[in-house]
């Protein structure tokens, strides 16, 4: 159609708007909606007070996550205004002919986690979820994004959604990373150097030899992040690591190579032209740890807090004694020095396959120390299955760890896994707010490796000098 | 929806950045499956101390601002989760409009849909606001803005005016009280049969 040099944004952009009523937003059209119980029951009531019904019923796909006991699952979920929450998913889901991986159901999880896993996630499509995380999807060539509830409502009753396009921003990574220097690292890295506002109004599109040497799960973890940094979305055009990892998934397509064909159309044209285009290094990346309140308040571990006083940005230097005070940290302090009570591998950003065993080769012949108390949270009842099969449970649970059921669990703390006010903690999630975690509690963001490593030395340890047993 | 078309209020100063809408609508309030009664609960870490009580210490809890409807805040407003009961508590409790430098886009395209009027002005003149506020506070009194939305204007008593943007499809919504979903289904012809020709996304 067009001749005009397209990138992988503009190019799924263009396969979805359905129309532009003069004087309005373009209708864009949605492949698929993810759907989960915090965000949705107000959208599903909105429909029955209108009398309108869900358009496409077959694209739309649900699951409890956010909300859910991570403990026994056979026992009744205690808080009532929880078990609510659950069963009007599960109303809506019947009423509405959804299909609902409920609790109990061998594939339910994390929504970010299941909706790939599953094949649900595939290129060029455009992804909603009511959940700022939903750019998770992005890692395997889809634009993806996170709503609010009354879009999720419109989205039910439309399948399409009312949107400006966005601007364009590459973040080309050069090089490799190494040994020891995870995606978490890298996203977080960015992050900082992007600030938690700088991709507002964007979608990232993440190139370069660096990116591309990922694997499909570090991807995740890239993408996934992207919000943190104030954009919508983020993606990674697909290739060959993509199709590899979706061939033979339940819902991908059945004529698979036919569908590969149009998904090679996707990446980008090479002369295309971004709104935005920054370039980091690799190889400048080293283990990273937040020390704030936001995900760009993060340094390497052979840093030390900073001091506040020193930044020449008034917002930033009252974020960041803010940030201090509620921490309770002082600048100055090393990294390796902050000790922790608590350590949580776990998330949407890292609970999948890979970062489990990443975790679990750091732990292998050690104890968690005697002062943390530390818990892994698989992000799908396959993922949890696949570790007991690989016996990385026994590793965790033989050095001390907690071992879960599948759910959002203590990235966002709605559920009873919670840190105490005080409590310090080692998390694999994506975000050290205030009170993310729990009131009063403090997140320190890290990848699963550099979790473990501080469960077992009780505080901060460089994974790139760890010994491996 | 209720229209929204001109507003004036009492200003309520936030001093501070990267106000996330985890601090706006604490989880602990998110499990309720109801889209109102949720301004109870706004900024409730902030807002509340341990024993229940309202911390003294927090600028909405000053008496000057009693009755605001108009958040000054700081860059980055509403970021992190997309949590559609951030602005559902800020308008249930009666905030009509917020001006911030710059805002998270989830949470920028939530306010619309919520009667409720996001406004971007310059770092410049939101530090004139927050000075202008905090004048009028010293001498006793609140400072109140009127917000005019057909003109896209937004000025005080004692000369400040300044002009902004919005979308024309939402400024169109909230003036009218618009059911944008309403207004999607006026095309539901021409989404089914684009359906019909697009069974699976193709470059074209």
């Amino acid at each position: 159609m067009s001749s005009t040099p397209r990138t992988l944004l503009d190019k799924i952009w263009d396969a979805h708007v359905v129309c532009t009523p003069s004087g309005e937003l373009p209708i864009l059209y949605i492949d698929r909606h993810l759907v989960h119980e915090v965000t949705s029951a107000q959208a599903f009531e909105g429909l029955r007070l209108a009398g309108r019904r869900l358009r496409r019923p077959d694209k739309t796909f649900a699951t409890p996550d956010h909300n859910i006991p991570t403990t026994d699952r056979r026992l009744p979920i205690a808080d009532p205004i929880s078990k609510q929450q659950i069963d009007t998913l599960r109303t809506n889901c019947r009423e509405f002919g959804v299909r609902l991986f409920d609790l109990g159901d061998a594939d339910q999880g994390i929504v970010h986690v299941i909706g790939p896993e599953l094949g649900i996630t595939q290129p060029g499509m455009t992804i909603v979820c009511g959940d700022s995380h939903t750019a998770t999807h992005g890692a395997l060539g889809a634009l993806a994004f996170g709503i609010g509830t009354s879009e999720v409502e419109h989205v039910l009753a439309t399948q399409t959604l009312r949107q400006a396009k966005p601007k364009s921003l590459e973040l080309r990574v050069e090089g490799g990373l190494h040994p020891g220097v995870t995606a978490k690292d890298l996203v977080l890295y960015l992050i900082g150097k992007l600030s938690t506002e700088g991709g507002t109004g964007h979608v990232i599109e993440y190139t370069g030899p660096c990116i591309r040497r990922l694997g499909m799960e570090e991807r995740m973890t890239v993408c996934n992040m992207s919000i943190e940094a104030g954009a919508r979305a983020g993606m990674i055009a697909p290739d060959q690591v993509t199709f590899d990892y979706l061939r033979g998934r339940d819902y991908a397509p059945r004529d698979f190579d036919r569908a590969v064909a149009e998904w090679e159309r996707f990446p980008g044209d090479p002369e295309a032209v971004f709104d935005r285009v920054e370039i980091f290094q690799g190889g400048d990346v080293v283990p990273q740890v937040t020390w704030g309140t936001n995900p760009a308040q993060v340094v390497g571990i052979d840093a030390a807090v900073p001091d506040p006083s020193t930044f020449q940005d008034p917002n930033e230097r009252d974020s960041g004694s803010r940030a201090l005070d509620y921490m309770g940290l002082a600048g100055g302090t090393k990294i390796a020095d902050i000790p922790l009570d608590r350590v949580f591998i776990g998330s949407c950003t890292n609970s999948r396959i890979e970062d489990l065993r990443a975790a679990a080769n750091v732990v292998r012949g050690y104890r968690v120390a005697t002062t943390v108390h530390a818990m892994v949270v698989p992000g799908s009842g396959r993922v949890k299955r696949q570790a007991e099969q690989e016996g990385l449970d026994r590793v965790f649970r033989d050095a001390g760890f907690e071992w879960r059921e599948a759910g959002c669990s203590m990235c966002l703390g709605m559920n009873p896994d919670t840190l105490e006010p005080g409590q310090r903690c080692a998390s694999t999630s994506n975000r050290n707010f205030e009170g993310r975690q729990g009131k009063g509690g403090r997140t320190h963001l890290v990848s699963p490796a550099m979790a473990a490593a501080a469960a077992v030395t009780g505080h901060f340890t460089d994974i790139r000098h760890w010994l491996y047993r | 929806m209720q229209p929204f078309v001109t507003h004036t209020g009492i200003v309520s100063p936030l001093d501070r950045a990267n106000v996330d809408t985890d601090q706006i609508i604490p989880k602990q309030f998110l499990k309720r499956i109801e889209r109102t009664g949720f301004g109870q609960f706004l900024f409730f870490d902030w807002r509340f101390l341990a024993d229940g009580t309202p911390n003294p210490e927090f600028e909405l809890n000053r008496p000057v601002v009693a009755g605001a409807s108009v958040l000054l805040a700081r860059r980055n407003f509403g970021c992190g989760s997309s949590r559609e009961h951030a602005p559902w508590a800020l308008a249930d409790y009666g905030f009509k409009v917020v001006i911030a430098p710059t805002f998270a886009d989830i949470f920028f395209n939530n306010c619309f849909q919520n009667g409720m009027l996001p406004i971007r002005l310059t770092e410049e003149d939101v530090d004139e606001l927050f000075r202008r506020a905090r004048a009028a506070e010293a001498g006793g009194s609140p400072y109140r803005l009127h917000i005019d939305l057909p003109n896209c204007t937004v000025g005080d008593d004692a000369g400040f005016s300044r002009t902004y943007a919005v979308d024309p499809f939402r400024k169109r919504c909230l003036l009218e009280g618009l059911d944008d979903i309403g207004l999607s289904l006026q095309h539901v012809d021409t989404i089914t049969a684009w359906e019909a020709a697009h069974a699976v996304p193709s470059v074209e």
